[in-house]
C-alpha cells in the first residue's frame, strides 16, 4: 500500500485500569473500504472513538494514530476539531438519539457546513438541501425544517450521513450504522454508503458485528477479538478460508445460503472479562486448536498467506498457501 | 393549541376549587374560631353572639355555599379579628414578601445554575465535590437553622447586620441570603444532574464528531437541552414566591404574607387563611401553566405532543 491515509499503531485504551484495546495496528488507504468486525465489547468502536479523541476523559489512550503522517493522539483540541467532520467523519449506531432533539435537522447540517466549508445563510441552507438530496431524502427542502423525532430511523441515519458528508471527509467511519434499523432499511443505507464512496472516492470504515453487512460493502475485513485484531484480509478470502479459529467460528455461526438447513454452530464459552485476560492468546480458552504455546504469550498478527494476516500459531489450513506441518498439532 | 390551553385552564381552575374546599373543611373541623378569638373564658352569650354574627352556627354546607358564591363576587370575607377585608389585609403584606423572595430568586438562579453547570463540566474534580457538598448541606439544613446561624454570626457575633425587623434594606439582607442559599443548593444539584445526563447523550458525541469545539457544543447542544428539566424547578420556585418565605419571615420577624398566615392559622382567622391559600394556590397554578407552555418552546417533541392531545 502507498502511504496510508490513516495509520493506527499499537493503540491501547483502558478504562479505570481495565484494558479495552490491547494494541491495535491498522492502516486505511485512500478510498478503501475496510470492515472492522467482532462482537460487542471487542473494541471496534473504541478504536475509532480513541483515534478521534472522542472517548470520555477517564479513558487512558496510548499508541499512535496518524492522518497522512500527522499524529492525532494528544493533538491540540483546535487541530482535532478541524479533522473531526472535516477530514474524518463518523456516524453512529442509533441515529435517533445521535441527532439533537431540540434543533431542526437543517440547522444541524448547516453547523457542519459552517465549521468546515465556511458556508452560512442561504448558501449553507441550499447546500444542506443538496446533501439531503444526495442521501436520498425525499422532499429534502421541507425536511430541513423537521425535527429528528418527526423522521424515521432510516431517515435520521440519512441525515447523519448528509451531516458527515458536509465537511467532504476523506474517511467516513460508520459505527454500526444499520444495527438499529429495519432489515429493509439496512440494505438501503449500505447501498447509499457504497454509492457515496463510488461518487466521492472517500474511504469507508464500517464497524459492524454483522458479517453479512460487511461482505456486501467492504474489500478488506479486520476481525477483532478482546481488544486486538486477530485476522485481516480481503473479504472474499476471509469468507473462502478464515485462518483464525475465532473467524472460523464466526463464519460457522452464519446460516448457509443454500444446501440443507443445519443447526448453527455456536462458539463455546464466552469472551474473557477485561480483568481476567489470559496471558497468552485471548481466544485460547475457547479454541479447538489450543496448544501449550498458545497460553505462553499473545500470538502476533503474522502473514499466513499473501495479504492475509492472522494472530494465530495454528492458522486454519484453508487459509494457508503452504501449510507448515511442524506447527500443526499432532 | 387553543384546546390544549383551555384544557389546562380548566384543570387549573379545578385545582383551585379543590384547594379552597379542602382548606374550608379542614379549618372548620380543626378548631373553633369563636373560642380562640374571643378566648375561652369569655361569657357564653358573647361567644354565641360571635358565632351568630359570622354564620358559624349554620350547617357546614350552607357556610360553604355562601362562601363559594361570595368568592365569585370577588368577596373573600373579612378578618374575624379586626373586621377588615381579608383581601386588603393580605394585599398589603405582599410587597414585603416579594421584597424578600424576588431578590432570593435571583440568588437561586444566579448562583445555583452556574454552580450546577460548572460542577457537571468538571465532574469528579475537587470543585465538583465542593459544590455538591455545599449543595447537600444547603438543602438538608432547614431554613430556620440556617437563618439562626446567620443571625448568630452576622448579627450577634459580628454585629454587621440587624437580626430582625423591616426598618431598612439592611434588614432584608439576612433573610434574602437564607432563602437564596437553600434554593440555590436545590437548583445546583438539579442543574448538575440535568447537565450530566445531557453530556452523556449520543448527540453530544455527534456534535464533537462533526468538529464542534467543546465549549460551543456545551453552549449549543448541552445547555438548551439541560434547561428543560431545570425550568421545572425554577417554575416551582416562581410559584412559591408568595408562600415560600413562611419560616424565614417568622425567624426574622418580617411582616410578610407568611407571618400573616402563621398568625391567622393560630387564631383560626378563617377568611384570612383562606384568602392566603387561594392566593398561593393561584400563583402556583399559574407558574405551572407557564412552565407547561415553556416546555413546548424548549422541547419540540413536547410541542408536538401538545398538538397531539389537542
Amino acid at each position: 500500500m502507498a502511504e496510508p491515509l490513516v495509520e493506527i499503531r499499537g493503540l491501547t485504551v483502558s478504562f479505570d485500569g481495565l484494558p479495552a484495546l490491547r494494541g491495535v495496528d491498522l492502516a486505511i488507504g485512500r478510498g478503501e473500504a475496510v470492515a472492522l468486525v467482532g462482537e460487542s465489547g471487542c473494541g471496534k468502536s473504541v478504536t475509532w472513538l480513541a483515534a478521534l479523541g472522542l472517548l470520555p476523559g477517564k479513558a487512558r489512550v496510548s499508541g499512535s494514530v496518524t492522518l497522512e503522517g500527522a499524529e492525532l493522539i494528544g493533538a491540540p483540541a483546535p487541530a482535532l476539531d478541524r479533522i473531526r467532520g472535516g477530514r474524518v467523519a463518523m456516524i453512529f449506531q442509533d441515529p435517533a438519539s445521535s441527532l439533537n432533539p431540540v434543533h431542526r435537522i437543517g440547522k444541524q447540517i448547516v453547523e457542519a457546513l459552517r465549521l468546515h466549508r465556511g458556508l452560512s445563510g442561504a448558501a449553507a441552507r441550499e447546500e444542506a438541501r443538496r446533501l439531503l438530496d444526495q442521501v436520498g431524502m425525499p422532499d429534502a427542502r421541507r425536511r430541513l425544517d423537521a425535527f429528528p423525532h418527526e423522521l424515521s430511523g432510516g431517515q435520521n441515519q440519512r441525515v447523519m450521513i448528509a451531516m458527515a458528508l458536509a465537511g467532504r471527509p476523506e474517511l467516513l467511519v460508520a459505527d454500526e450504522p444499520t444495527t438499529a434499523l429495519d432489515v429493509t432499511i439496512q440494505a438501503q443505507i449500505l447501498e447509499l454508503l457504497a454509492e457515496i464512496r463510488r461518487d466521492t472516492g472517500m474511504a469507508l470504515v464500517l464497524v459492524s458485528h454483522d458479517l453479512g453487512v460487511v461482505a456486501e460493502t467492504c474489500e478488506r475485513v479486520c476481525v477483532m477479538y478482546a481488544g486486538r485484531i486477530v485476522e485481516e484480509t480481503a473479504a472474499e478470502r476471509l469468507f473462502a478460508g478464515p485462518a483464525h479459529p475465532y473467524a472460523e467460528g464466526l463464519l460457522a455461526a452464519l446460516p448457509p445460503m443454500d444446501g440443507p438447513r443445519r443447526p448453527l454452530a455456536a462458539i463455546p464459552g464466552g469472551v474473557p472479562e477485561p480483568w481476567a485476560m489470559p496471558r497468552g492468546c485471548a481466544f485460547a480458552p475457547r479454541c479447538p486448536r489450543r496448544a501449550a504455546a498458545c497460553e505462553a504469550a499473545p500470538p502476533p498478527l503474522a502473514e499466513v498467506a499473501p495479504d492475509h494476516r492472522a494472530a494465530c500459531l495454528y492458522p486454519g489450513a484453508a487459509a494457508m498457501v503452504s501449510p507448515a506441518p511442524a506447527l500443526m498439532p499432532a | 393549541m387553543l384546546r390544549f390551553l383551555s384544557l389546562r385552564l380548566a384543570r387549573a381552575l379545578l385545582t383551585l376549587v379543590l384547594v379552597v374546599t379542602f382548606a374550608f373543611v379542614v379549618l372548620r373541623l380543626s378548631g373553633d374560631p369563636a373560642l380562640l378569638i374571643m378566648s375561652a373564658d369569655a361569657p357564653p352569650e358573647a361567644i354565641a353572639a360571635f358565632r351568630r354574627a359570622w354564620g358559624l352556627d349554620d350547617p357546614l354546607w350552607a357556610q360553604y355555599l355562601r362562601y363559594f358564591t361570595a368568592i365569585f363576587q370577588g368577596d373573600l370575607g373579612n378578618s374575624m379579628r379586626d373586621g377588615r377585608s381579608a383581601v386588603s389585609l393580605v394585599g398589603e403584606r405582599i410587597p414585603a414578601t416579594l421584597a424578600l423572595t424576588v431578590p432570593a430568586l435571583f440568588i437561586k438562579i444566579g448562583l445555583g445554575i452556574p454552580a450546577g453547570v460548572y460542577a457537571a463540566l468538571h465532574r469528579n474534580s475537587w470543585a465538583d465535590r465542593a459544590v455538591m457538598l455545599l449543595a447537600v448541606a444547603g438543602f438538608t439544613v432547614p431554613s430556620f437553622v440556617l437563618g439562626l446561624m446567620l443571625v448568630l454570626l452576622f448579627a450577634v457575633q459580628l454585629g454587621w447586620l440587624p437580626s430582625g425587623g423591616q426598618e431598612s434594606w439592611r434588614h432584608a439582607i439576612l433573610p434574602v441570603i437564607t432563602l437564596g442559599l437553600g434554593g440555590a443548593a436545590v437548583l445546583a444539584r438539579f442543574t448538575r444532574s440535568a447537565m450530566l445526563e445531557v453530556l452523556g447523550q449520543p448527540y453530544m458525541r455527534t456534535a464533537l464528531a462533526k468538529g464542534v469545539p467543546w465549549q460551543v457544543a456545551v453552549r449549543r447542544h448541552a445547555l438548551p437541552n439541560a434547561a428543560i428539566p431545570t425550568v421545572t424547578i425554577v417554575g416551582f420556585m416562581i410559584g412559591s414566591l408568595l408562600a415560600g418565605a413562611v419560616v424565614v419571615e417568622s425567624v426574622f420577624s418580617w411582616p410578610g404574607v407568611g407571618r400573616l398566615l402563621v398568625v391567622a392559622v393560630a387564631n383560626r382567622d378563617l377568611a384570612v387563611v383562606q384568602a392566603i391559600l387561594l392566593l398561593v394556590a393561584a400563583t402556583m397554578v399559574t407558574a405551572n401553566l407557564v412552565v407547561d407552555l415553556l416546555y413546548g418552546v424548549l422541547d419540540p417533541r413536547l410541542r408536538n405532543g401538545a398538538r397531539g392531545t389537542a
